[in-house]
């Protein structure tokens, strides 16, 4: 696919939206950032390579009662199937600009690789990312630097789209078997309560995670801050900060779509990701269920059967 | 002092107004001896209860939780407890993994008129936790 394909389709929306929602360059050669077009010569901005990481359907649900474009890649297109669910956006009002997509990259894994120096120039050589810093050029190989949830994507194409720019592709990747989460619980109990703790006492509860999530619709008023109800107090101490993430983590069982920008906003590392997988990884055994796959699906924490087939009545 | 041996432990439980509080009445009603660890909490109904509530007790110093409602297909308000019963139950696969041992969180039905169930539960139940000790050491430690 290439960027003269995805300018024209944009173009071509452009006149029967309000504004579309693309990327363009950030502050370095290593950053895309989000891009709000509403003139047609503005599209000249317009990028798309494997840095286009973030999920912009995330702001559609802000954006209700308008019309809107977004350029969406086949894991964020699963935000507008769980919207659509819950009727958090008007389908007929958004243009979804559907991009086929293998990969993106981690922009964390880069920096790791390249000590955190400062990032000259970026180019893409085949499957290789060669970056430029001032301590010379390194080439990385795109598999070394994808994110995790590459790895195992389902979706190299969109469920959801009125303009596809590019061809239709099928993934060649092997399903998410949960195995991180497995190994986890293989640890005793005792490991696995030290583990969050350490982990989350790193927080510092900048609500990154919260803000970027494209499920967190309440976030302007959410019960982490408010103080009726007192949900979390303002006390730097690990049960807070526990809390607020158990809020964030159960606010979405059965809805998390698994894009894990929570993690990748993370800017104290802590693997966020992981306890909503898990319920993820629950839920699928109990209701064989996915979050964000079908439309006309309802999340099964807002539904039940008289006779549930995987939950036995539990004895002391 | 408790019924159980031993010093006396916090639990907090989530009882739904219409059948497992009835439950719990009855049981005084019909002079049952009960352990007086647990502390009532009475809610509308066990669809009320949010699993937060119960990571919120666990967090902040309870050593056990509770949820009691009505029998699955007897909910005072037709459909409460099946709702109930999918958060529970998904809380109680959740709980180990952040390293909290999941017999500290038990979620069972009691109707109003079984007195004696209730007394069984809530002794089974402070059994368990008396087993498994306080939760906070930290705190037990100062006092």
């Amino acid at each position: 696919m290439t960027i003269e394909k995805l300018k024209e389709a944009v173009l071509k929306v452009l006149p029967e939206v309000d504004v579309v929602i693309g990327y363009r360059q950030g502050f370095d050669p290593l950053h895309a950032t989000p891009f709000f077009m509403t003139k047609p010569e503005q599209v000249d901005q317009l990028i798309w390579n494997q840095l286009c990481v973030q999920n912009l359907c995330s702001y559609l649900p802000f954006l209700k009662g308008k019309k809107v474009g977004v350029i969406v890649k086949g894991c964020d297109s699963r935000a507008i199937v769980q919207y659509m669910q819950e009727k958090l956006i008007e389908r007929e009002n958004v243009k979804v600009i559907g991009v086929p997509c293998l990969r993106v990259i981690s922009v964390k894994k880069v920096m790791a690789a390249i000590n955190q120096q400062s990032v000259q120039e970026v180019t893409f050589e085949g499957e290789n990312i060669l970056v430029k810093t001032p301590e010379g050029q390194k080439t990385l190989p795109l598999a070394d630097v994808a994110p995790r949830k590459c790895a195992t994507c389902q979706l190299a194409t969109p469920l959801q789209y009125d303009l596809l720019s590019g061809d239709s592709i099928q993934s060649n990747k092997p399903q998410d078997t949960f195995e991180e989460i497995k190994e986890f619980e293989k640890l005793s109990l005792e490991e696995r309560r030290a583990y969050w703790e350490k982990e989350f006492d790193r927080c510092i509860r900048c609500y990154a995670c919260r803000n970027a999530c494209p499920m967190c619709i309440c976030q302007d008023k959410c019960i982490a801050e408010s103080r009726d109800p007192h949900w979390t107090s303002q006390r730097a101490d690990v049960t807070e900060k526990s809390m607020f993430h158990m809020i964030h983590a159960l606010h979405l069982a059965g809805r998390c779509i698994s894009c894990e920008e929570c993690e990748r906003v993370c800017p104290m590392d802590i693997p966020v990701a992981k306890i909503k997988k898990k319920i993820s990884m629950d839920l699928k055994e109990l209701f064989e269920y996915e979050a964000g796959m079908n439309p006309d699906d309802t999340p099964p924490m807002y539904t039940f059967k008289m006779e549930e087939a995987n939950i036995k009545e539990r004895e002391l | 002092m408790s019924y159980v041996a031993g010093k006396e432990l916090r639990i907090v439980g989530f009882l739904c107004n219409w059948c497992s509080y009835g439950g719990a009445d009855t049981a005084g009603v019909g002079r049952f001896k009960q352990p007086t660890d647990l502390r009532i909490i009475r809610v509308p109904c066990s669809g009320r209860v949010n699993p937060l509530f119960v990571i919120k007790a666990l967090l902040n110093g309870a050593d056990g939780v509770l949820v009691s409602g009505c029998h699955p297909r007897d909910c005072h308000y037709s459909d409460g407890n099946f709702y109930a019963r999918r958060r529970l139950e998904m809380l109680k696969r959740l709980l180990p993994f952040l390293g909290i041992d999941e017999r500290r969180f038990h979620y069972t039905w009691v109707s109003a008129s079984e007195g004696a169930r209730w007394k069984n539960v809530v002794t089974d139940f402070t059994k368990a936790i008396h087993e498994l000790g306080p939760f906070h050491q930290k705190e037990e430690k100062t006092e």
